[in-house]
């Protein structure tokens, strides 16, 4: 194990941010710690660097025990959402930074500092200042920066979260793609389920301050725990009182065994996909849902405004939690 | 139109206020040539008293920008019982009159107060002597550094100290390498105006130090003892070299500008 979090407690004031959390981080790995904000995952992100204490509880880095190390003696690289970047150096210097405090030879420093600037494509911005460059270099400067130093394990706190949504998904891609050269444990704080599905391939979720769920996105996705982890990981609606995916709701044009009969009272056309919405009869009066169908089907059987169609949770489908 | 009509009141203003009477002085103290100016500067008093004044400021500068840096420090970093009070009496020598803060110091150090008897039991002699002098020194100047430099603190927030310690600085090396040249520019402003406060300051130092002439006469209590005594060429040469002094400084200010690139 990477990283052991056990049984950590913090407050601030009255207000208990991280209550009995236990987290196991393989070595290796690309973690993301998810959850809505006001969860507590940028606090335990912080506790693992060492720059918020907590109340009880242990951390463990790479098999020594850290809870009491401060910051600079943990060997973690640490990335803020707000880059962080040494505004007086230039972006070379903020690279050599780690190097220059361990007092490494000129040569050595020139020549990792040169490898990490090429690794994050910012060898032609070397000697420029913080203040001239863009949002998504000053976050690749600040990552390589984290990384000049070697360190055990790799922080990110939202890193993508003050950049616009085009430069977002590229460095998101781009991080996987890092993550598979350098290898280094990684754990990134995010509240974006989309990027913590597509970039980690362990997902921590966080709410309230307590664990809800960890696992490997596809595991956390097909079987949540909760109605609440359920809802947190993608859209969701509700049929017969069980909470299922829009994609897996069957509409037919004749009843069939478990089906309900519904009201179709609008079809949206979003290219590929088709949302369509209807009202269920069932037992207990006359309830609102939605489907999420691709165009082929719609097509086939024919849904238009005003129909009156039969639906049912297709019969295959694992991940359906009862709720009433 | 009203531009021009604000930019001639402003103007004005300054001359009566500003230009006017530092002119009026420049022109007095040459009027007949620099000879008379290089002679009042160089007799046995003023150097002595150039030599006070310069060691009294440059200790209270010392002092002042030490105890400045650490105050503004604690205010804009860290929590703790009591801080308000501490914000709130760092303003006091605003507020206080320079000549109490020097009968309150004769209070404390003086021969006769047990404080001041104990330093003197120790053949320390603080109040009619230097250390007196830069105490109350420092007194006046006291907000001028902390004033200058928490707004930048405060603005710069931790976060670039944060990812400093991450990267295995410590305290020490994290304040040298990454806050220090943060807040460079304005620590600079800070002891600029501490220095012109300094070399300026009398009431303050009038109480304190006896005005012994040659003993305990800085620049500013020789110019009003030879303005007394009706030496009015020393008085204006020493009050010109004093405001050469201070502007050098204000000059040397912009010399301080912070270096990002922007």
């Amino acid at each position: 194990m990477a990283i052991e979090i056990r049984g950590v407690n913090k407050s601030f004031g009255d207000a208990a941010v991280l209550r009995d959390v236990s987290v196991d981080v393989t070595s290796g790995s690309l973690t993301a710690l998810l959850g809505p904000s006001g969860g507590g995952k940028s606090t335990l992100l912080r506790v693992i660097a060492g720059l918020e204490r907590p109340d009880s509880g242990q951390v463990v880095i790479s098999g020594r025990d850290a809870t009491r190390l401060p910051p600079q003696r943990r060997d973690v690289g640490f990335v803020f959402q707000h880059y962080a970047a040494f505004k007086h150096m230039t972006v070379f210097e903020n690279v050599a930074f780690g190097l220059r405090i361990r007092k490494r030879p000129k040569d050595e420093i020139k020549k990792r500092v040169g490898e990490l600037l090429d690794l994050v494509h910012l060898d032609q911005f070397a000697e420029r200042y913080p203040a001239q460059l863009s949002g998504g270099q000053r976050q690749r400067m600040a990552l390589a920066r984290a990384l000049a130093v070697d360190p055990e394990v790799l922080l990110l706190d939202e890193p993508f979260g003050a950049l616009d949504a085009q430069v977002r998904k590229e460095l998101r891609a781009w991080l996987r793609r890092l993550h598979d050269e350098v290898h280094v444990t990684t754990v990134f704080v995010t509240h974006d389920q989309e990027e913590a599905i597509e970039v980690a391939d362990t997902i921590v979720l966080l709410a309230d301050g307590v664990v809800q769920q960890q696992g490997a996105p596809a595991e956390i996705y097909d079987n949540p725990a909760s109605p609440f982890v359920m809802r947190f990981l993608g859209p969701v609606t509700e049929i017969d009182g069980r909470l299922i995916r829009p994609h897996d709701v069957e509409i037919r044009t004749e009843p069939g065994e478990g089906t309900s009969p519904a009201v179709i009272t609008r079809v949206v056309r979003l290219g590929f996909e088709v949302r369509v919405e209807f009202t269920v009869r069932g037992a207990e009066g006359e309830q609102a849902a939605w489907a999420q169908l691709t165009r082929e089907t719609v097509e086939r059987i024919a849904i238009e405004e005003g129909a009156e169609v039969h639906v049912r949770p297709r019969p295959a489908i694992k991940h359906s939690i009862q709720i009433a | 139109m009203v531009k021009h009509v604000l930019r001639v009141i402003v103007l004005i203003y300054l001359l009566f206020l500003l230009i006017l009477p530092v002119a009026l002085i420049g022109w007095r103290t040459f009027g007949d040539g620099p000879g008379p100016f290089i002679d009042a500067l160089t007799t046995h008093s003023a150097l002595h008293a150039f030599q006070v004044t310069l060691v009294v400021a440059g200790w209270a500068v010392v002092l002042n920008t030490v105890f400045g840096v650490v105050a503004a420090l604690l205010l804009a970093r860290h929590e703790f019982p009591g801080k308000r009070l501490l914000n709130a009496l760092i303003d006091l020598p605003l507020a206080v009159s320079p000549v109490v803060v020097g009968l309150a110091l004769i209070l404390v150090y003086g021969t006769f107060s047990p404080v001041g008897g104990w330093f003197e039991g120790r053949g320390i002699q603080i109040i009619f002597s230097t250390p007196g002098m830069v105490l109350a020194t420092v007194f006046v100047c006291l907000p001028l550094v902390v004033r200058s430099i928490v707004p930048v603190l405060e603005e710069l927030g931790d976060e670039q100290e944060q990812a400093a310690r991450t990267l295995g600085a410590g305290g020490w090396q994290t304040f040298r390498r990454v806050t220090l040249p943060s807040i460079r520019a304005a620590l600079g402003y800070g002891i600029v105006l501490s220095l012109a406060r300094a070399l300026g300051e009398y009431g303050a130092v009038a109480v304190v130090s006896g005005r012994t002439v040659d003993e305990t006469q800085t620049l500013t209590l020789f110019v009003e003892e030879r303005f007394e005594n009706f030496d009015v060429q020393a008085s204006y040469s020493a009050a010109l070299a004093l405001a050469v002094l201070a502007v050098a400084g204000l000059l040397a200010t912009k010399l301080l500008r912070p270096r990002d690139g922007s």
